[in-house]
Order: C-alpha cells, then sequence, then structure tokens
C-alpha cells in the first residue's frame, strides 16, 4: 500500500459531482495522525461535500481515497466504527434523555450495555451535562445540544473525529466553551478535521489548513504560515464619510496593497502605525482608523476577492 | 482521552504506549453485521417507547375500541337476527365476524400512520436517521429496523386488542392468533410500501393527508371489513382486491372462524408477501438515496 504510515486521511484528485454540479473539483488531502486539520472556506466551497465522502456518507464521485488506511467505498462500515461525526445540523434523537442519547449510539458502535453506561457517564462529565442526564434533549440550548451531539460523537473513542462546522449559531460564550473541549481532545491525541467559515476558529483550532473556494483548494498550510505568505503583518482599517471617501488607487501608494470592501478601505502594511501617519500627512480624513493584525480573513480576501461571511 | 478514562486507565495503559510507539489507541467501535444492526435500530425505537409508551397506547386502544363499540356492539345489535346479515356472515353472530377483520383495519391504520410523520422525522425534523447512517449502521439496516419496530408495535397492540374483543365476546375459536399473524403481515405489507413513498417526500405537504384520504380510509370501507365484498357493485370490487387490507381480511377471518379455503388463502399470503418484498426493496432503495448522496 502506498500509504503514509501514520496518514489518517489521504486523498487524491477527489471530486463530487452532483448532476450538473461539480461540489468539489480535484482535492488532495493528507492528514496526520494527532493534527487539527482544517477546511476553510465560504458557504458552497465543497468543505461539506468533501467532508461527507471522508465520513464514508458520499461515495466520491472520481479519484482515490483513503480513511484509516481503507477504502470508503469497500469498508464503509467499518471506517464508521472508528471514526466520529460532528454534523453540521444536530441529529439528536431530541424525545430520548441526553443520557439515552449517548447510550444508543455507542450500541450502535457494537459496545455492550454496560460499556456504553459507563461511557455515557464519562462522557457527560465531558460535556458538562451531568446535571441534565436524565432531561429530555428538546429543550436543551444550541450550544447544549452541541456538546452533547460532540459527546456522542467520542463514544466509540475515534481515532478521528470530523466536526462540520461545530460552533454555526452559538452565542460568543457557548463557541469558546466549545473551543475549550476541542483543545482538550487535542492535547487527549485525537486527529480532528474541522470544516468553518470562521476565521477565528480556524485560528484558534487548527494545525494546518486548507483553503477552499469553489470545489478546490487555493492556500495550504499553518495560519501563522498562510498570513505570512499571502499578507502583511498589520492592517489598517480605515472608514470614511461615504462623500469623501478617496478612490482606492488614490492611496493605494501608502500601502503595500489596498482593498476595497463596501464600508471601508483595508491598508495592508508591515506597520500600521506609520502608515496611519502617511495618511494623515496626505491629507485623508478617516472617519475612524484601525490598526490590526492580519487575520485568515486577510488570506481568504487576497486569494478569492471576497471576504468570508457575506 | 487520559483525564476522562481516569477510573479504566489500567485498562488504557497499552493504548497509550501504543501511541506512542506511532500506532495510536484503536478506536472500540466496531460494524455489527446485518441483522444485530438491524435489531440495534429497533432497540433505539424501544428505548423511545419505553419513555413515550403511555401518550401511544391510549391511543393505539381507544381508536379499535371506537370502532368495536359502534360497529360490532351498536351497528351489530341493528342487523342481529336479520336475515342478509345471517346470510353474509354465514351464521355467526356479527361480532364474532366483524372482530378479525377489526384486527387488519387497527393494524393497517396504524401501520400507515407509523410509517409517514415519523419516517419524516427521522430524515427531515429530528434526522436521527442521519445520525444513525453516520454510525455503522447501513442505511437499509435504519429501514428494515424502522418496519420490525412498527411489526413489533402492531403485534404488541394487536394482541391487546384481541383481549379487548374477547371481554366483548367476539372471539369465537383460539384461530384469533393466527387472524393477529394475518393482520399483522397485511399491516406489515402497508408500512413497508408507505415507508418506501415517504422516504421520498421532502415536506409532508399534502401528500399525507391524501394518502390518508384517498387511500387508507377508502382501503378500510372497502375491504370486506364491515360487509362482504360481494355486496358492492361489480365495478367497485376490483378496488378491494388490489388492496391488501382486504387480503389480510380474508386471511384473519378465515383463521377466526375456521373457514379455510387452501387455494385462496395461498392466493392473499402470495400477494401479501409480494407487497411486502416490494416494499422493503424499494424503501432500503429509497433509504440509501436520501441518506448517502
Amino acid at each position: 500500500m502506498l500509504l503514509v504510515a501514520d496518514g489518517l486521511v489521504q486523498a487524491r484528485g477527489l471530486r463530487k459531482r452532483f448532476g450538473d454540479f461539480e461540489a468539489v473539483r480535484g482535492v488532495d488531502v493528507d492528514v496526520a495522525r494527532g493534527e487539527v486539520f482544517g477546511f476553510l472556506g465560504p458557504n458552497g466551497a465543497g468543505k461539506s461535500s468533501t467532508m461527507r465522502m471522508i465520513a464514508c456518507v458520499s461515495p466520491r464521485t472520481d479519484g482515490s481515497l483513503q480513511v484509516l488506511g481503507m477504502d470508503p467505498d469497500v469498508d464503509g462500515p467499518r471506517i464508521r466504527a472508528r471514526i466520529g461525526v460532528v454534523p453540521q445540523l444536530d441529529n439528536l434523537d431530541a424525545e430520548l434523555t441526553v443520557r439515552q442519547n449517548l447510550q444508543i449510539y455507542g450500541r450502535y458502535f457494537g459496545l455492550s450495555r454496560a460499556h456504553v453506561r459507563a461511557k455515557a457517564t464519562e462522557l457527560l462529565e465531558f460535556a458538562q451535562l451531568t446535571d441534565r442526564a436524565d432531561d429530555e434533549v428538546e429543550p436543551l440550548s444550541g450550544g447544549m445540544k452541541r456538546r452533547l451531539t460532540i459527546a456522542r460523537a467520542l463514544v466509540n473513542e475515534p481515532e478521528l473525529l470530523l466536526l462540520d462546522e461545530p460552533t454555526t449559531g452559538l452565542d460568543p460564550q457557548a463557541r469558546h466553551l466549545l473551543w475549550e473541549r476541542l483543545y482538550r481532545l487535542k492535547r487527549e491525541g485525537v486527529t480532528q478535521i474541522i470544516t468553518t467559515h470562521y476565521m477565528d476558529e480556524a485560528e484558534q483550532l487548527c494545525d494546518r489548513l486548507v483553503v477552499m473556494d469553489g470545489g478546490v483548494i487555493v492556500a495550504e498550510g499553518s495560519p501563522a504560515e498562510l498570513i505570512e505568505r499571502y499578507s502583511t503583518r498589520e492592517v489598517l482599517e480605515l472608514r470614511f464619510d461615504p462623500a469623501l471617501r478617496p478612490e482606492a488607487a488614490v492611496i493605494a501608494p501608502l500601502a503595500e496593497r489596498v482593498e476595497e470592501l463596501p464600508d471601508r478601505l483595508l491598508l495592508y502594511t508591515a506597520d500600521g502605525e506609520h502608515t496611519h501617519a502617511e495618511v494623515a500627512r496626505a491629507g485623508f480624513v478617516p472617519l475612524s482608523a484601525l490598526v490590526r493584525r492580519s487575520s485568515l480573513e486577510d488570506v481568504f480576501l487576497r486569494l478569492t476577492g471576497r471576504t468570508l461571511v457575506d | 482521552m487520559s483525564e476522562l478514562a481516569s477510573e479504566s486507565s489500567a485498562q488504557r495503559e497499552p493504548a497509550v504506549s501504543a501511541a506512542l510507539q506511532g500506532a495510536g489507541p484503536r478506536s472500540t467501535g466496531r460494524a455489527p453485521g446485518p441483522w444485530g444492526g438491524i435489531l440495534l435500530v429497533v432497540e433505539h425505537f424501544w428505548t423511545w417507547y419505553r419513555r413515550n409508551w403511555r401518550a401511544t397506547a391510549v391511543s393505539s386502544v381507544l381508536q379499535p375500541l371506537l370502532f368495536l363499540l359502534a360497529f360490532g356492539v351498536g351497528f351489530g345489535s341493528l342487523v342481529a337476527g336479520t336475515g342478509s346479515a345471517a346470510e353474509a356472515t354465514g351464521g355467526v353472530d356479527y361480532l364474532v365476524w366483524l372482530a378479525p377483520a377489526l384486527l387488519a383495519v387497527s393494524t393497517v391504520q396504524s401501520a400507515a400512520f407509523e410509517s409517514t410523520y415519523p419516517v419524516l422525522s427521522g430524515f427531515k425534523w429530528q434526522r436521527f436517521y442521519h445520525a444513525m447512517a453516520a454510525s455503522p449502521i447501513s442505511p437499509a439496516q435504519v429501514a428494515l429496523g424502522h418496519l420490525v419496530w412498527v411489526a413489533a408495535k402492531m403485534a404488541g397492540s394487536g394482541a391487546i386488542y384481541v383481549i379487548v374483543i374477547a371481554l366483548f365476546g367476539g372471539v369465537g375459536s383460539a384461530g384469533i392468533v393466527v387472524s393477529l399473524l394475518a393482520a399483522v403481515l397485511a399491516g406489515a405489507a402497508v408500512a413497508a410500501l408507505v415507508t418506501a413513498f415517504s422516504a421520498t417526500r421532502e415536506n409532508e405537504g399534502a401528500a399525507f393527508n391524501a394518502l390518508f384520504r384517498f387511500v387508507v380510509i377508502p382501503m378500510t370501507l372497502f375491504s370486506g371489513t364491515f360487509f362482504p365484498v360481494d355486496r358492492l357493485p361489480e365495478w367497485v370490487q376490483p378496488l378491494a382486491f388490489v388492496s391488501p387490507l382486504w387480503h389480510g381480511t380474508e386471511l384473519a377471518r378465515a383463521a377466526a372462524l375456521d373457514r379455510w379455503q387452501p387455494l385462496a388463502a395461498l392466493g392473499h399470503l402470495a400477494y401479501l408477501v409480494a407487497l411486502l418484498a416490494l416494499g422493503i426493496a424499494l424503501s432500503t432503495r429509497f433509504f440509501a438515496r436520501r441518506l448517502v448522496r
């Protein structure tokens, strides 16, 4: 077998077509054991389709794919037995209790009743749901349901955890709690693949990521590498009164690169304060100015000419 | 997960050292066999039922009870002693003649209901079918687990119904037990076909209403439940012959009254088994199409 010893996922020229629409158009991916790997991209970039192929619930149209050294087309159930999946939309049984959801799901993995009973208690602790253990799922908050879904995905002690948009729709507090739990799993050595359209999530969680757009990978690296490669150290954000807003071309000489957004201009520069001073000296009067570090959002803007969340 | 598994750390030690050697800890999960997977899906529904049986038990006993009261006792007293009724029932008490047919009606009706909204919920509202399909369970096992569960539930509530009928004096012989099996077979055939239909629905829309209004209710009225099919105009009779309920009713009645006609019985049985096979083939296929795409 031509497989890297500890490669958990290896895809070459992976494609997925739905009728006339090609959602994934030739993707190469390698995920090593123990790393947290991200797919960053806007809605419709092909992230979820790629995840579903890796999760063995969507046959590939073309290309090769190996998960845990096996082919999803041949060994789907055996692969699914050893991975954990957190889907984009919660699919808990809302009419069962929190504990029952964990237990019955564990049974699908061929685990004994005694085993899932003990495991559920342990996972309730992890998901901070012990005091809600015997409540029905329906009335739980979005964040609690999400934590339960993640706990459920861990019931078989997966070698690979797939998280599709794990924090979409959650409030900031719930997101941070979730990130903390995922970080803890990472420290425990659980390999994770995450799709997200939040650049802060990707920066927080991922060791390595690919930026996807229109079904293809447009860049690959660690968050820091990508920022270094595709952006400057700092960004100066300027907001103007629409009537007094200068053309991007006029202000361009002051920075390495300028991006024009509907509500502001982004000036890419090594030293934001210095550029800010130059802008003032040149006679431009913005309503507000903000200097910040470059982020993956800027990488994405550079690569695709669009923002991530429209 | 060292912190998580602190209680069973002794057991986890080898896995950790394996991880250091580069092999990584091995998941505890494995794929259940073809039958095992179906039974695990049934276990899911059973878990749900243990929590929620009270709500469903009332409706699953009450409705047949109302039928029994209205037609068996009320309507039955009206036709009691009339020559035409005696001719139609072959001389037995109307309630005894009606009871096995009501058994078939109640299983077929609940089979149809259990295979509409609950199936769409598994795909669309609660979406737990998707969760099952993400585990080692296959879409076909999800579909078959649902059907086995519906059949088991029908057998259970049918058995209770038999007891209720007996209390009203509607049981003529021990053959009613075979009637129950016939009723469950007819119900399973209907459940399989309706499940296949529901698996193709994106929205409830008007489809389920139409199904009940134009299929289930006419089937209830014209399948020889309350009067023999030969009392209908000849042009209506073919409707009964395609109805799985009619075939189930004929079998159930033959068993309860011990009036077997071997060739006809074989025909009814073959028809129901064929419908069941068709329904299973379609529903497993449609489940796969919807869950794996």
